[in-house]
């Protein structure tokens, strides 16, 4: 009795620091959130998301920077998505589990822990100096693309392995090809976790400002980006200018808060299109 | 009914078998015979779901397997370099242990393997997935739904489905991987119905761990232990009648 007693406290007492520690983490994205809420939400408003900015970047919108990021990361996303679904499909169904499969996936996963700021002067060797593609929304997004990889192909590797190997050995006993049981009876289950990875990899990838700051992203720009080979502005560099770099930090600082908040909002929408997209593809398989 | 006098459909010589270098099957020679149902038994762990998967190649999807002696479809090695294992697959289908069904409907189960085969034409893809259901006896449970998803039947049904499956593209023979391991008696009893019938029109060859099973729905009997082959020869001699005195053992349940 005094002993089932005992673990009943036990157990109620790790219940509570479980539940306080889930507590902690969302009091802190609450209070987080709050902040930036009501310091960025004054800043708000229809001129601020459809003008650039005025005069030396006191006033006006951030027109401009929402573009270019809104460029940049379709450039990261045409590299990332084929690549790294590619690459996981060759590692998840093709490549024979050997010592040098085991030292390429370790590799990816160590890549995906490498600062971005290493990905940034990486991308500003490779493809501003020796591929001749110059500060622009090329380099910066193929550099970006670079750093998303790794996240893309673990993830849909992760997603390929979800599939369970009855599915594929019941395609190959019916006589078909390796190619014909990935691509009917193991992708169509995959490509939900596959994508999902991938959103998530990208919503990350247009927060970041340091791999875009040497390869593309321009301090101010009086007009808009007219082809690929351009600079551009980007929100995540220009909160960056606006918070540390400005010579009137203080009175930009509402328009420094008004840009986190629509970057936020930005960054919370892709990882909402990729929650939305699992379940609407997950639904339409059962 | 003496083996020497029938064709045999699928022949093992000398099969060795390893994963890595542990050695899984040693020196198997079995026949199975055209229209006849094989029995593979043995305790767990004895090879036999191994030597079953050999006949149709799905151990190549295994890394680190290798392969020794032959094993004859019609008198030609499978293992020949020139054989397209797609083809093999096709003429020697497979029934899992666990019901694999797809997470498709009833329909498009069936009809999968007839689309990888190149089959376009609706009617005859309606036609096949109809007498399909209906050799596998499981058209009277699913006639009306079709269209539902096949995880809404039973394990029993959908082990069913997994036989009407592989019908569907018009095998030779039928390998079943302890069909029943999974499944409840009265749908046990279905399927070995099923297995008599199906022996008309197929060779069958079952690996079961249920000895009852197989002196029920075999004509032959192998029965291994430790990737050996201890005694093949008809069912009714090996329960009747075992020359090998482990066999005996195994079969009045002295061990297993």
């Amino acid at each position: 009795m005094r002993r089932s007693t005992r673990k009943k406290i036990v157990q109620a007492a790790g219940f509570l620091a479980l539940r306080a520690a889930m507590g902690l983490v969302l009091a802190v994205l609450v209070l987080f959130l709050y902040d930036i809420g009501t310091k960025g939400g004054g800043a708000i408003s229809w001129e601020f998301l459809s003008q650039a900015p005025r005069r030396g970047m006191t006033e006006g919108g951030i027109f401009p920077a929402i573009v270019g990021t809104f460029l940049v990361t379709v450039i990261t996303a045409l590299l990332a998505i084929p690549l790294g679904m590619s690459s996981a499909i060759y590692l998840n169904e093709y490549a024979r589990q050997t010592r040098l499969t085991r030292l390429i996936r370790l590799s990816i996963r160590n890549l995906s822990g490498v600062p971005s700021i290493v990905y940034g002067l990486f991308g500003v060797i490779l493809f501003v100096n020796a591929l001749r593609l110059g500060t622009s929304i090329l380099s910066a997004g193929l550099t970006l693309g670079l750093m998303t990889l790794p996240w893309t192909i673990t993830a849909s590797e992760e997603a390929l392995k979800t599939v369970p190997d009855s599915y594929r050995e019941g395609a190959l006993a019916l006589g078909a090809t390796k190619w014909q049981m990935i691509r009917t009876n193991v992708l169509p289950y995959a490509v939900p976790g596959m994508l999902t990875g991938t959103v998530l990899g990208l919503a990350r990838a247009a927060g970041e400002t340091a791999p875009i700051m040497f390869t593309g992203a321009a301090f101010y720009l009086p007009f808009l980006p007219r082809s690929l080979g351009d600079q551009f502005m980007a929100l995540p560099y220009h909160l960056y200018i606006m918070a540390t770099q400005h010579h009137a930090i203080q009175q930009v600082r509402p328009l420094a808060y008004g840009t986190a908040l629509v970057l936020i909002a930005l960054v919370l929408g892709l990882n909402m299109t990729a929650v939305v997209l699992r379940y609407r593809l997950r639904r339409k398989r059962q | 009914m003496s083996p020497d006098t029938r064709v045999a459909k699928i022949e093992t010589r000398s099969l060795d078998f390893y994963y890595g270098t542990s050695q899984a099957l040693k020196r198997i020679s079995i026949a199975c015979y055209e229209h006849r149902v094989t029995a593979v038994i043995g305790p767990s762990g004895c090879g036999k779901s191994t030597f079953i998967r050999t006949l149709n190649r799905m151990n190549d999807v295994i890394a680190g397997t290798r392969i020794e002696g032959t094993v004859l479809l019609d008198g030609q090695d499978i293992n020949a370099p020139d054989v397209d294992v797609v083809e093999l697959r096709r003429r020697v289908g497979m029934v899992f242990q666990k019901p694999n069904p797809f997470p498709k409907s009833i329909f498009d189960n069936i009809a999968y393997g007839l689309r990888i085969n190149g089959m376009r034409d609706k009617r005859k893809i309606e036609e096949t997935v109809e007498r399909s259901l209906r050799d596998a006896a499981l058209w009277d449970e699913v006639r009306d739904r079709l269209d539902e998803n096949a995880f809404a039947l039973s394990g029993g049904q959908q082990q069913r489905l997994c036989i009407a499956r592989s019908l569907a593209v018009e095998p030779e023979v039928i390998l079943f991987d302890e069909p029943c391991s999974a499944i409840d008696p009265i749908a046990t009893a279905k399927v070995e119905d099923l297995i008599e019938k199906l022996k008309t029109r197929y060779t069958v060859v079952i690996v079961t761990h249920n000895m009852q099973q197989a002196a029920r729905v075999s004509d032959y009997t192998a029965f291994m232990m430790l990737g050996e082959l201890v005694e093949f020869g008809v069912t009714e001699t090996i329960f009747t009648n075992p020359q090998n005195k482990l066999t005996e053992d195994y079969i009045t349940g002295r061990f297993g």
